[in-house]
Order: C-alpha cells, then structure tokens, then sequence
C-alpha cells in the first residue's frame, strides 16, 4: 500500500468520525459520540502514518524531501493538524461536539486533495527555490495556524447556532457548550493561531530573504497573510480593549477563516512568487 | 495633562486601530488583483483611458508605496506608540509597585472558589501549603488571622508588558524597514559565463550602482531532473578587490554570497544571443515559396521576388512578396530575418503575412486556407545550437540592507512578545485557612489578568491536590 492509497482511506475515516459526532450530537447518543472518538483517532493516526510514509516514499525515489512541497501535501498535513488540534481541544476541553464542527473541515480538506482532478497526488521533485530548511519550519507554522483559525471558525458556527435560543434546556442547541465557554474557546484558538500565523510569516519572510533576497516584497500571497494578520489583529483589539465577544466576535473569526481560505486557496488564481502551492 | 491634546485623544483611541487594521486589510487587496507595476500600456488597454487616469493618480498601479497607503501605515504607527505610551505608566505601577499588596476583598468577589475541610489544624497546614504556593507560584505573603491564616502567592507579575512586547516588535520591523530603504539598495546584474562586473543596476531607479568590488562568473550550470523540473541553478562567483580574488564561492538559489554588506543571490538565468551570422540578402533575387493549401494538403513551389505578385494554386488569391527585413520582430520577439508580404484572397480584404526564414510552420498560426513559407532555406541555418555552444549569464540580484538585522530582531521580539501575551497571564492566589474544630476550612481562590478558564480550572487542580496532601 502506498501512501495515496492509505491517505485516500483516511478521507473515510474522517468522514465517518464526522458522520458519528453529528449524529451523537443530534441524536443524543453516547454510543456514535465514543465511536467517533475512536475513529477520529484512528483517522488521525493513519493521517500521521501517511504523512510520514510519504516522506520516505520521497527518499526512496531519489527526491527526498519532507512532504510540504504542492497542494496535496499541503492538504494532508493541514487535515493532520485540524486532528491534532481537536484531539487536544477534546482531551483538555472534554468538549466532544467540538468534534462535530472539527472533523468536517478535516474530512473536506482530505477530500480535496483525494478526489479533486486539480490536485495532483504525484510526488514530485523539489525545485530549486523550495530547496531550503526553512521550508518545513515554515510550512508546518503555518499550517498550525490555518489549522487553529479552522477550528476556531468551527466553534463560532457553534456560537451562533447556540445563541438562536443559549437558554433552552433540552434539544441540540442544548447539547452544545455555554456561549461564554464558545466564546472563551474561540478566542484561546484564534491566540494560538496568531501566534502560529505569525511565526508563519516571519519564518515566510526570512527563507524570502535568503532565496531572492528581500524579506517583503508584496506578493499576493504575503499580502493576503499579512490582510489574515490585520483581520485576526483587529478581532485580539477589539476583545481585549474594546470588550468585543460574542456574534461580533463570532463574525470576524468567520471573516477572518475566509481570509484563511483565500489566502491558501485564492491567491493561487492571482498571479505572483509563490506559485508552488497551486500544483 | 496629555489627555487635554486633542491630537493625544485622536491618537490614543483603539476605535482608530480597528479602523486602521481594517483599512490596511480592505485596501491590500487591490494590490493582489490588480498586478504591480506592470507595463502602462498593458494597464491602458485593460482598464481604458478612464480608469486608468483615476488608478494613476491614486497610485493604483503601486499601491503598497502610495502616499496613500504608506500614510495609513504611520498613523497605525502612531496609534501603537501613543496608546503604548499612554497605558504604560499604568501598567508600569502595577508591575513595580512600591510595596505588593494582596487584597483577601478582592479575591472574595469572585464567583469561583474552591472549599473543602480538611484534618489537621492550620498550623501543620502552614508549612506544607506555604512550600506548595512557593513551589507554583516563587513569590508569597502569609498573614495570621485569628484562628489560622490566609497564603497569598503570585507569579508572572511582568507578564503584563507582553504586549507592549509585540508593540515594540512592530515599531522596529518599521525602523528596520526604514533604514533599508535609506542606506540600502536593491540591484541586479546579468553576467555572462566568463565576464565580470562592478556595478549593479538599480531595480526602482535604474542608476548605476558601484559595489566598491568586481563580481566574476567563472561559469553557470543548470541540471534537471528526470521529470526535466530544474534541480539547480548554480552559478561559481569570485570576488576581486583591485584585481586580487578575495572569496570564491558557488551560489545556488537559497544560499546567497554575502560580502562587504552586500549579498548576491542567484535570481535568474538565461542564453546569450547566438553570434549573429550575416543573413543573405534576399532583396533583389529570385524566392522560392511553398504554398500549402489546406482542403487538399497539396504542396506547390512558386518562384517570385519582392513586388511581383504570383497566384495562389486551387484558386485561392494572388501573393506579393513587399521587403525583406534581416532582423525582424513579432510581438516584441526577436525572430531573425523575414520576408513581409500582401496576401488578397479571392474574397475578404487583403492582409499581411509574415514568413520568417527559419520557422517555417510560423504561418500556420494565421489558420488560413493556404499557409505559405519560404522554401529551400538551408538545413545549417535553422539547426539547433549544440548543448556545449550554449552560453549563458547568470541573472544575479545584488541588495544591500542595513536594516536587515533591526528587522529580525524585530522578529525575535514579536514571536516572544506574542507568546508572553497569549500565553503568560499575571496570576495571583490565595489560600484561606481556618480552624473548625480538629479540622481546618480551606478556600482557595485564583484571578488572573487572562486567560479566566485557564485559572479556574488549575485553581480546582490545586485545590483537589491540596485536600489530598498529608
């Protein structure tokens, strides 16, 4: 078995993780909700074997490199880091219905890069310009980030379907955490992405100054970092010194997710340097 | 007093750091949709007189430099500085404050505490609670109450500058920036293989640069790899200071020379010019050319020269021959000596054919009914030049950056900073014990400056290790 193959069948294990934390969530079983947890692990798991069995795959064709290098990789590792850090929200949180908003963008992530004709599941060689240490420090920093802004969006979803009726006793709005506990959640992610985001970008903008030798030069893909930066800065200001929470804050951890997206996905339709990702 | 300036006032607002983030977000944008500094022309066509003129004046077309953008940028500047400024002393006092005091009132408002009653008077209690805060948390006071006492303790007081930490951070990337773009400079030189420069050209200005030093290129080299992606571009450098050779070094694209303050990278690449050989004058001889016509597939040969028309075979139009350039162009691409022509079909208007001498099949991406080239050029002439002929230059960027190193330890800074302010919160506790009996009642109480659940849920850790200690 190769590493596509083992990573196809993880786009099922996420899947069916999904599948059980939404019907746990909705039907009100334990059952599904314990199931899923032991899939979702297990998706995870096997995320992690496929990650690292492609990085050898890579040596043995002659390439050797870790793989961070196009789009399906990209894509592999971002649904690893989604796992990894639900399983954490979920293990120090004990909040399993996270496990319902999480898992999706895992499942879609894996999907996208198993089933879309765009994304090429090929490892293929390095070129000259990703040769460089910097490329799994700033990757895999990034990617954390991405990965914490994903699942703090999922938490604000939960936030404003939980605030249509937050005093209901009984039924799946019942079932969802607190909306200060959401909004608390909400917040403690989008911190640790920040953080991510911007060793992301730092670590981005030293490789850029040792490959052409200029830290910042505005291409589209910076930008849009630096505009995902500006948006999750503004929500940190508007908490911390305006008393923002709740919906508004709920509403820009969503703004600032489609940022998220379009500087992964987007910029790849607009012309500049860092074209890599888009293969 | 500064709280009178209405100047202060503007500035020290964080409704004005909202708006300016989110200004700087919206306004990025434009730049990754429309291309930076292109060509005016390519400009022109796509957006019209109009828009262009407006996108102009505002910049548009470099917008990350515009008066503009570059304003929005100082006054976030401004803001940062003076609201820093403005909350520092507060925040200085609480920090450094003459003497720490420990307020049990305030802990006493809380909502969450942990109680529990545990054997054991408070004065065996004392030392084992009192080593267990000095362990988590260094810093404490206990104070006697009257039937036992009450344990304050704290750490991470200084937590509470992390973010004038990332604030700082930010300012000097700014310096750092700034003292680039006065004593730096940003230039690219193209060597070819064997040859030497000591100046750079300047890539906003188009100066000429000296570098105080001579760039040699010894030699450039490319490899591929199976799949024919390049694997490596390297070029072997040598410096010279007055003709003695001072460093010698292969630079590949991630791994730059640096030398004097000044650092190479390997930017580029490309193929000299071939030598041009003298093309034979068609002018004022006989041509051979091929008409191919496309329904039938027939290929005929008509001789002809320049102004005299001949017909087109299959009834397809008359052809005249009207210069031969030696150097001709196509769409700002060189493609070496031609014949130009007049091509009238039987119906439509006539039009104008290009046929360069050494691609013949150049007519075919007119997709006419008949593609025309000329024939019976010799073989040598259009051959490809042999991989060892080829000679190539190295496309070198040369920076100079002061502001570099300012600018990474803006980095460092920010990267700490961010984690001190996320992650790190001033937190205090306190430990009431009181007599009951034979036993003792204990109420443990936490707050924090952040960070709210995370101090609760580690109060009730303590309090559950607490109730536990023998």
């Amino acid at each position: 078995m190769n590493s596509s193959q083992l990573l196809s069948f993880v786009t099922f294990m996420y899947g069916f993780a999904a599948t059980f934390y939404i019907a746990a969530w909705i039907f009100k079983q334990t059952m599904p909700a314990k199931l899923a947890r032991w899939v979702a692990i297990a998706g995870i798991l096997m995320n992690a074997a496929g990650f690292i069995l492609r990085w050898k795959e890579s040596y043995d064709i002659g390439y050797g490199h870790a793989p961070l290098s196009n789009m399906y990789e990209s894509l592999v590792f971002f649904a690893l880091t989604i796992g990894i850090i639900y399983l954490f929200i979920e293990i120090r949180y004990k909040a399993t219905v996270v496990g319902a908003f999480a898992t999706p963008i895992a499942f879609l992530a894996m999907a996208y890069a198993s089933l879309s004709p765009n994304v090429s599941d090929k490892i293929q060689p390095l070129i000259p310009a990703l040769k460089s240490n910097w490329l799994i420090a700033h990757v895999v920093t990034c990617f954390f980030g991405y990965a914490a802004f994903a699942v703090a969006f999922g938490i604000s979803i939960m936030y404003l379907i939980k605030s249509w009726a937050p005093d209901k006793e009984s039924g799946i709005l019942a079932r969802l955490p607190g909306l200060n506990d959401l909004d608390e959640l909400t917040h403690q992610m989008i911190m640790f992405g920040f953080l991510f985001l911007s060793i992301g970008i730092i670590t981005g903008a030293v490789w850029a100054n040792s490959a052409w030798g200029s830290y910042w030069s505005w291409d589209p893909k910076e930008t849009w970092s630096l505009i995902t930066w500006f948006v999750y800065a503004t929500l940190l200001h508007a908490r911390t010194m305006r008393g923002w929470y709740g919906k508004r804050i709920a509403y820009l951890s969503i703004i600032g997710f489609g940022a998220v997206l379009f500087t992964y996905f987007g910029v790849n339709y607009l012309p500049g340097l860092h074209s890599y990702g888009a293969v | 007093m500064k709280n009178k300036n209405p100047v202060w006032k503007f500035f020290v607002s964080v409704k004005l750091t909202v708006f300016l983030l989110l200004s700087l977000a919206a306004t990025s944008v434009i730049g990754t949709i429309i291309p930076q500094n292109a060509d005016p022309e390519i400009y022109f066509h796509k957006f019209g007189p109009f828009l262009f003129r407006l996108f102009e004046v505002l910049d548009i077309f470099d917008m990350y430099h515009a008066w503009w953008f570059q304003l929005l940028l100082f006054l976030l500047i401004t803001n940062i500085v003076v609201c820093s400024i403005d909350r520092l002393s507060a925040t200085w006092k609480l920090v450094f404050p003459k003497k720490i005091m420990f307020n049990l009132a305030r802990f006493e408002k809380l909502k969450n505490k942990e109680a529990f009653s545990i054997d054991g008077l408070p004065g065996e209690l004392e030392d084992k609670y009192t080593s267990f805060a000095a362990k988590k948390f260094g810093r404490q006071q206990v104070d006697k109450t009257g039937d036992g006492f009450v344990l304050f303790a704290e750490k991470w007081r200084w937590a509470r500058f992390g973010v004038y930490i990332v604030h700082a951070s930010v300012i000097l990337l700014i310096i750092g920036a700034i003292i680039g773009s006065l004593f730096g400079f940003e230039g690219f030189a193209n060597i070819p293989e064997g040859e030497s420069v000591d100046s750079v050209r300047l890539r906003n200005s188009g100066r000429v640069q000296p570098l105080g030093f001579t760039i040699h290129n010894e030699d450039f080299d490319i490899s591929f790899y199976d799949t024919g992606a390049p694997k490596e571009f390297r070029s072997s450098l040598t410096i010279l200071e007055n003709g003695q050779p001072m460093l010698k070094k292969d630079i590949i694209v991630n791994d730059p020379l640096r030398y004097n303050g000044i650092s190479i990278y390997m930017a580029s690449y490309g193929e000299m010019a071939p030598e041009k050989q003298a093309e034979h004058d068609f002018s004022m001889e006989i041509i051979h050319l091929n008409f191919t016509i496309k329904s039938s597939g027939m290929v005929y040969k008509r001789k002809t020269e320049i102004g005299k028309p001949v017909n087109i075979p299959e009834g397809n139009g008359t052809f005249t021959l009207t210069a031969f350039n030696p150097d001709a162009e196509f769409r700002g691409q060189n493609i070496g000596a031609a014949l130009a022509g007049t091509l009238s079909p039987v119906q439509g208007e006539p039009m104008e054919v290009l046929l360069p001498l050494h691609f013949p099949n150049f007519d075919k991406m007119r997709r006419g009914a008949v593609v025309i080239s000329v024939a019976d050029q010799q073989k040598e002439t259009f051959s490809p030049m042999k991989k060892e002929d080829v000679r190539y230059y190295s496309g070198l960027e040369v920076n100079r950056d002061p502001g570099v190193w300012v600018v990474y330890s803006g980095f460092i800074i920010m990267i700490v900073g961010c984690f001190i302010t996320f992650f790190m919160s001033h937190q205090q506790i306190c430990i009431e014990v009181m007599r009951k009996g034979n036993k003792s009642d204990v109420r443990i109480m936490g707050i924090a400056n952040k960070n709210k659940i995370g101090m609760r849920r580690q109060v009730e850790k303590f309090a559950k290790h607490l109730a536990n200690m023998r």
